[in-house]
This record gives structure tokens, sequence and C-alpha cells, in this order.
């Protein structure tokens, strides 16, 4: 845990010193040049994001597994993700001139949508395998970005959304990202209804037998998961596969105990990310690759060894 | 005590718990026996609110369990299906402390952990406290089912098959402590059993189901009988006195 923290912040302090206008430390001190609006315009936001998100997306992806009680469940691979992205759309075509706190209602409102209308085709299937179970996931989230793709197509919309939807922090700024605050209050919640998302996770009969109001507590973690994923794809955009390969490393060396396995899901997503961000500034510096291509190309590596070493561990 | 009162679940047209009517009896083990189909899980999950009914009433200590808030409930009642699949990869000593959820919600006291060991101790699984339950074998598995169930510390336990999986040692150290449980602090148990021969070496009573329909209840003795026995399942069950137990002999 020590070390992982240490980490985090070593990668942190690279971070904000990274970049094609050089910030010092000594600069900072002496107010030299626009050091100090560098930083405090571009590079502390970028960093705040990047925590935010990555933390955010595990996290997320940690509650839907357990509440979906599948492992290859996150708001990527059941359309919760896919959703929010439609609900920015829409918010853009209702309002001409959308704030970015209506384009978060909104996009809250239809990830909230997505994520029980998921559930409850998750409900009506009666053979849960665990291949299934996300393939329906991921073929869900597909009918919802066509018809997103559809909609933005006709109103000639298809670049905009493409570039909201790759997600990429190198358009972080100052004013532009704080909607990811939204996230650290629900990593908090999940936190604190860690224990009854555990219970969730074991099914309804334990979960009511224990006492515990089964469909109040899906309820509340498909809303933390929703408000998480609004927040991101509205300021970041998408990261595939976040929410599927943190929460899963953690889970294989600590189990699923939410209590215990949360703060270290938080702790990795966060290093993953930020790692990620750093490479991705880094392999065609002075340009970028967006941090979605990275984490895809890692994730979708990892994903396959889980998918093929993990028969025993995810079927348990 | 337990009264189920002109109790039906229909599932389409079928009746597979049909008009039942029963009483389960404080500081008993009242065992439910009766053929594949006779609605005996069925009967056990209305009892404990896993399931609603489509008529009458159960009652436990006078109060009907669809009224009573489900989190006081779980400190009155327990639960262990038969079919448990838990994805969720926890500890051992992890699940057996949910069962104190109930009184902790999350935050276990000293005394909450004393009975988690004590409920471990119970089913011998100290070995293996800290291994996940996708590293245990099937019997084990079952027992830190019923460990987690016992560490609930409820008045009323319900078990469905509770010796599922498990080998003779473990069958009968199950049934012993149940048995003890019973005796020492005057629990109150209700098992489904698929062997005779355990629901008669260890309850007071035994309720027979047969297509949903109650056939017999009694006390084990009034049960465990040839022609009652028959009756039940269709079968000659020649019973045998066999140091103070009557044992079905019905291999072949």
């Amino acid at each position: 845990m020590l070390s992982a923290i240490l980490l985090l912040c070593v990668l942190s302090v690279i971070s904000l010193f990274l970049g094609v206008r050089t910030v010092t430390l000594t600069g900072l001190l002496t107010g030299e040049g626009d050091q100090m609006m560098v930083f405090l315009v571009s590079r502390v936001p970028r960093l705040i994001a990047v925590l935010a998100a990555g933390t955010g997306m595990s996290v997320a992806g940690l509650i839907m597994q357990q509440l979906a009680r599948n492992k290859f469940v996150t708001p990527s691979t059941a359309g919760t993700l896919q959703s929010a992205g439609l609900g920015i759309l829409v918010a853009l075509l209702v309002f001409a001139s959308a704030t970015v706190l209506q384009k978060m209602l909104v996009a809250f409102a239809f990830a909230l949508a997505g994520a029980f209308i998921f559930m409850l085709i998750l409900d009506s299937i009666k053979y849960k395998d665990v291949i299934l179970v996300p393939l329906v996931g991921i073929m869900f989230g597909g009918v919802i970005s066509s018809i997103t793709i559809f909609i933005a197509y006709r109103y000639d919309m298809i670049q905009s959304l493409n570039a909201w939807m790759v997600g990429d922090f190198s358009g972080v700024l100052r004013g532009r990202y704080e909607m990811l605050y939204v996230a650290v209050p629900a990593i908090a919640a999940a936190y604190f209804y860690a224990d009854r998302f555990t219970l969730a996770g074991m099914g309804e009969t334990f979960a009511v037998n224990l006492g515990l109001k089964y469909k109040q507590i899906v309820n509340i973690g498909l809303g933390l998961v929703a408000l998480i994923t609004a927040a991101v794809v509205l300021t970041v955009g998408s990261i595939p596969f976040l929410g599927l390969i943190v929460p899963n490393v953690v889970s294989l060396f600590l189990g699923d105990n939410m209590r215990r396995a949360l703060p270290y899901t938080a702790l990795l997503g966060g290093i993953f990310v930020l790692g990620g961000d750093i490479v991705g500034r880094l392999i065609i510096y002075p340009y970028e690759i967006p941090i979605s291509m990275i984490v895809g190309v890692v994730g979708s590596g990892l994903f396959i060894f889980l998918l093929l070493r993990g028969e025993r561990y995810v079927t348990s | 005590m337990i009264e189920v009162r002109n109790v039906t679940k229909r599932y389409g047209e079928k009746a597979v718990v049909d008009n039942v009517s029963l009483t389960v009896r404080k500081g008993e083990i009242t065992s439910l026996i009766g053929p594949n189909g006779a609605g005996k899980s069925t009967l056990l999950s209305m009892m404990s609110r896993l399931l609603k009914r489509d008529d009458g009433e159960i009652t436990v200590d006078g109060q009907e369990v669809l009224a009573v808030k489900s989190d006081e409930l779980a400190k009155k009642l327990a639960i262990l299906r038969q079919e448990n699949h838990i994805s969720v990869r926890l500890t051992v000593r992890d699940l057996v402390s949910f069962g104190r959820f109930p009184y902790s919600r999350g935050r276990l006291t000293r005394e909450d952990w004393k009975h988690v060991d004590r409920a471990i101790a119970y089913m011998e699984l100290e070995p293996y406290t800290q291994r996940f339950l996708d590293q245990l074998s099937g019997g084990q598995r079952q027992r830190a089912y019923v460990a987690m169930t016992l560490c609930q510390d409820t008045d009323y336990i319900l078990l469905d098959e509770p010796l599922n999986n498990l080998d003779m040692k473990h069958s009968v150290q199950i049934m012993g402590v149940l048995r003890r449980l019973v005796e020492e602090l005057d629990k109150t148990i209700v098992l489904v059993l698929h062997d005779i021969n355990f629901a008669s070496c260890y309850s007071d009573r035994i309720i027979a189901l047969k297509d949903g329909k109650l056939v017999r209840a009694g006390l084990t003795d009034e049960i465990i009988r040839t022609d009652t026995l028959a009756e039940i399942y269709d079968l000659t069950i020649p019973i045998e006195e066999i140091r103070g137990n009557r044992i079905g002999i019905y291999f072949r």
C-alpha cells in the first residue's frame, strides 16, 4: 500500500513537470516567465483530471462487477458509457449552447437509464453464462452507439462526437474539467457502502437473508456508476477497459471484499492511467497519443489474458 | 414458534405448495421430508420471506414475516438455501463475518468477531480461514455457508439440505452441532433433509410433504414407520431399531 502511494506521488511529480513548456521548481518559486500560469492552468488540472478519471472509472467498474455478479461487466462493456455519450449528444441538440451542467445532467440521466436497462436485460437472461453476460452488454452498448452515430450523422456532428468520445487529457484546462470533482464524493460514497455492495454481490438470497435492502443498494450503486461515468465521458472521453482490468487485477490478489479491495482499486486505477498518460506524452514527444489508445492497447491484451487464464478464477 | 396457515404458491396453474398449514415449535429440530418436487424448498423460502406467496399467512413469534422489517427479521431468522453460488471472491473468514451484518452493519465489534471464530470452530474451518471460497472443495464451501448462517446467531435457523456435498464425517458433525444448538442455546431449527435416517436420528418432529400438500406431521417415531413412509414415498421401507435409532433400510 505504502509503495503504491509512493509510486503515485513520483508519477504525479513527473506529470506536473512534463510538457512542451519547460516548468521547473526554481522557475515556479522565482515566478519566472509564465511558468506559474502554465502550471496552474494546465499541469495541475491535468493531473487532477487523470487521477479522478483513473480512480473513478476503476471504482465504477468494481461496483458494476459486484452488482452484475460478473467479472467482465464495466460501464464500457455494459452500455453505460455509450448511454452517457448519447446523453451528451442529446444535450447539445436540445439546448443550443448547452452549459457544462446541463450536459452533465442529461449525460447522467442517460447513463443511469442505460445501466438500469442493462440490469433489466440481465434479469431476463435465464442462462447467466460468464462470457454471455458481457457479450450482451457489449451488444447493448453497440446498439446505443449506433443510435448515437446515426443522430450525429444526421446533424453533421460526427466530428465533435469523436472528439469527446476518444479519451484524451490534452484538452484538460482550468475551467473545463471541474465536473470530474464529483468522482471524489462518489468514491467516498462507494467506500461507505462497500460492505453492502459486497453483500449485494453475494446475490439477492444472501443479501435479503442478512436484512439488506437489496433493490435499494443496487439502485444506489448504479447511481454512483452513472455519475462517475457521465462526468468522465463529459470531461475526458471514454477510457476503454480501465474499469475491467484494474478491479480484476486487485481481485486476483486481494479478493472481492470491497472494504479491502476498494482503496487498492482506486490507487491502482490512478497509477495505471497516470502512467499511461505519461507514456502517451513521451512516445511521440512533443505530440501526444490519446490515453484511450494507450489503455486500449494494454487493456485489450490484459483482457484476453484474463479470459484465457481466468476461466477458473472467473467462474468460481 | 413459526406458524404457517393455508399457504399456497402457484407457478402458472400449478400449485407447488398447496394450502399447507403447519407449526414449528420452539426449541426443536423439525425436518421437512418428502420426494423431489414436494414443495419443501419453496415452503422454506416462503417461511424466510425470500419468496412471495400467493395465499395464506406465515408468522414468526406471532409476527407476519412479510410485515416485519427485513433487517429486524435477519436477527431472528436465518436461512441457507440449497443452491448457493457466490461469484464474489471472499475468504472464509470474510464470508462468515458477513453473518454479523444484521448487528454490525459492517463494523464488527470484538463481540462480533467472537461469534465469527466460534462459528468457524463449530464447522472445523480453522485451517481454511484465509482461503478464498473458490479454493475450497464443495464440502468445505458448504460448511463455510453453514458457519455464516450460524454466525448470524438467530433464534430460528432454516437450512435447505445442509448436508449437500458433505462426507459422512462432516454430515454427522453438522447434525451434532445443530442438536447442541437446540439443547444448549434453545435454538429452533428447520431442515430440509433427503436422508430419512438423518431425519430420524436428529429431529424432534418430522413434517412430510408430497406434491405440494402436507401429508403427515408428527413426532419422529410416528413418521419413521413403514406404513407412513410408504404413503410419503411410494416405497416399502423396512424400519429396524438399531441402538435406539429407527433406521430405514431403503437401499435395496
